[in-house]
């Protein structure tokens, strides 16, 4: 099947979450006979290295109009790529860019969606996709009707892979039109790593006791390239920006690595996590919830526990 | 100015997660419905506060489902919601919902489109985006913040990493996330009030699916946690580094 994955891209580089988009699309293609080919609006610096992730050809569209990410407009601009590439498949990365357009694509296209994929497609009868539901709680077998189908990649569940191809740069011209959302400011959060990018997430909760007390987690979390989530009464409370809140009523993650500070680990905050490779509790109370549903824990008062990690990542680091 | 706001059912946070009829429906058996706390708590609260800030403003409630989707619709306007629809057949996915829904947007003439980020049982998040298409109007996804002044919209949005603000004119759709607006509770007022609220029923269009879950599954259960001593933490550190190969 021809494929085509949209490249998302931010501060001039391709976002993590497009190479894994990329690089599963690549497969889907593999697996089905076709080509894989990719399709970047604007101009990061990143582009040629796609290659490596399999992509064979990639479309590009640089525009004035392009600053703001309106849906709308960028949705125009895809459908007469696919009309011109002959795509069968179309994968976005399941981010904010991505959740924003593949549903007016998909009906623009009249396609069916699998929205929050995590795992290739199986096209051994029908096409049929599988998805995260309940939060990560279940899955579901979506099966896809429609001739052309649409498929937003969860980020973390397709590893990136670095083949040696290369990609062949295609300039694209469509008509543009004129977006109806301006941006007018931009603000990032504390942590230096995206919540839903890191592969690794330290998270605490009301077991801080307060604000004051973030310091070794944030520490922690420098030390291990780490982003920082927090529970959400540790939000609700404003001892955390709501940013930073997982869960079912906030956001999912499926990092390789979880560390859970002082969160007892309720059905709600679960949701959001327990798609991780390995989960990490620390916690005071054996009989804590969270425990059942991790890999490692100790059972400890945190504030005496994390001053520990941090000085063993440090010797295993060789940073003293 | 007009507000309609999408509500959707959904089973209650903590209620068991199973499947009957050979994996491939959600069991409903002794399972408790909710409003989607998405909807509920960002999505209609803040187009509360909206009209508590300008009197003239309607907000219309509106929810694809069966009679059985009555309590929430009443909850919903017993939290201030001025009449709602609903339109009746049974949701199966995101299109066909989106198709429906659209039906009623483009009779009530709204300004402003407010739906949840996701429904907290299928996670699509697809709806907002499907509905923006088929009345093509703009789309801002994931917002934590709206205001509203005059016909122009500005509003706070997810990006990675962080948020961005983007200003755009009315009339549009937009899916609420936590940022929003504070949950609140229905007082007794409002739940008197509800009762003689307008819920109009209405038939749905002639709609298929374009994708739809066919089977569902539990994920495998975890092998149980390996417990380290907080005296012997350089352990945990070294399984880590070793074992899960992950520091
Ligand atoms: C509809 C609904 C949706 C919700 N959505 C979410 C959601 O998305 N995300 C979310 O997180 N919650 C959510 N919740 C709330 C959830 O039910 C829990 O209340 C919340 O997760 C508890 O947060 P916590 O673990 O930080 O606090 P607590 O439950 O108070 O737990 C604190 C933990 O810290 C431990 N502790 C205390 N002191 C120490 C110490 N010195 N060292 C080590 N451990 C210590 C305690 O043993 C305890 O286990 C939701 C609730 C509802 C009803
Ligand atoms: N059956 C429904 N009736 C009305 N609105 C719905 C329905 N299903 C979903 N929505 C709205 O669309 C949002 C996203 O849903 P979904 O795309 O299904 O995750 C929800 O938060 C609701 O606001």
């Amino acid at each position: 099947m021809q494929v085509l994955v949209f490249i998302d891209h931010v501060d001039g580089h391709i976002k993590k979450a497009s190479l894994e988009a990329a690089s599963y699309g690549a497969k889907i293609a593999e697996q089905t006979g076709g080509t894989a080919e990719a399709v970047v609006l604007g101009n990061p610096a990143d582009i040629d290295s796609l290659g490596k992730q399999g992509i064979k050809k990639l479309y590009q569209l640089q525009h004035d109009n392009l600053q703001a990410i309106d849906s709308q407009v960028y949705t125009k601009i895809l459908e007469q790529v696919v009309q011109k590439a002959g795509s069968q498949v179309i994968v976005f990365s399941n981010n904010s860019t991505g959740k924003a357009i593949a549903p007016r694509l998909a009906v623009r296209l009249q396609a069916g969606l699998v929205s929050g994929a995590v795992a290739l497609p199986d096209t051994s009868n029908g096409f049929t996709v599988r998805k995260n539901v309940f939060s990560g709680k279940a899955f579901a077998q979506v099966s896809v009707t429609s001739d052309i189908k649409i498929i937003a990649l969860n980020p973390n569940s397709f590893s990136i892979t670095e083949g040696d191809g290369a990609t062949e740069i295609v300039p694209f011209e469509a008509t543009v039109d004129a977006p109806k959302i301006k941006v007018t400011g931009s603000t990032k959060t504390s942590g230096k790593v995206a919540l839903t990018e890191a592969d690794v997430v330290v998270s605490a909760g009301r077991g801080l006791k307060g604000p004051e007390n973030w310091k070794m987690v944030e520490e922690l979390a420098d030390l291990l390239g780490a982003a920082l989530a927090c529970s959400r009464p540790v939000a609700d409370a404003n001892w955390r920006p709501h940013n930073e809140h997982v869960g079912q009523t906030g956001i999912a993650i499926a990092p390789n690595l979880y560390i859970a500070i002082g969160i007892s680990g309720a059905i709600q905050h679960l949701a959001g996590v327990n798609r991780s490779k390995v989960i990490v509790v620390v916690n005071k109370d054996a009989e804590a919830p969270f425990f059942k549903a991790a890999d490692y824990g100790i059972v400890g008062d945190a504030f005496e526990v994390v001053p520990k990690i941090i000085d063993a990542v440090k010797k295993i680091k060789g940073i003293s | 100015m007009k507000i309609l706001v999408c509500i959707s059912k959904t089973p209650d946070t903590t209620a068991k997660i199973a499947f009957t009829d050979n994996n491939t429906k959600f069991a409903e058996a002794g399972v408790q419905w909710i409003l989607n706390p998405y909807d509920e708590w960002y999505a209609l609260v803040r187009a509360i506060e909206l009209k508590e800030k300008d009197a003239s403003s309607v907000i219309h409630l509106v929810n694809v489902g069966g009679t059985d989707a009555e309590p929430i619709i009443r909850k919903a306007l017993a939290l201030g919601g001025d009449e709602a629809i609903r339109i009746n057949v049974t949701p199966t996915d995101p299109f066909t919902v989106a198709t429906q829904l659209a039906e009623v947007a483009k009779q009530g003439g709204y300004d402003l489109i407010l739906t949840g980020k996701e429904t907290i049982d299928y996670n699509n998040g697809s709806v907002g985006g499907m509905l923006a298409e088929m009345l093509d109007i703009p789309y801002v996804a994931l917002a934590t913040n709206l205001q509203i002044d005059g016909t122009t919209a500005t509003v706070k949005r997810e990006i990675e990493g962080g948020e961005e603000t983007v200003e755009v004119s009315l009339p549009i759709v937009i899916s609420a996330q936590k940022g929003m607006a504070e949950a609140r509770i229905p007082n007794m007022r409002g739940i008197m009030a509800a009762r003689s609220k307008p819920l109009k029923v209405v038939e749905p269009v002639q709609v298929e699916p374009l994708a739809k879950a066919v089977e569902f599954g539990l994920p495998p259960a975890k092998a149980g946690v390996k417990l380290v001593s907080p005296d012997n933490v350089e352990e945990l550190v070294r399984l880590l580094h070793e074992e899960a190969r992950i520091i």
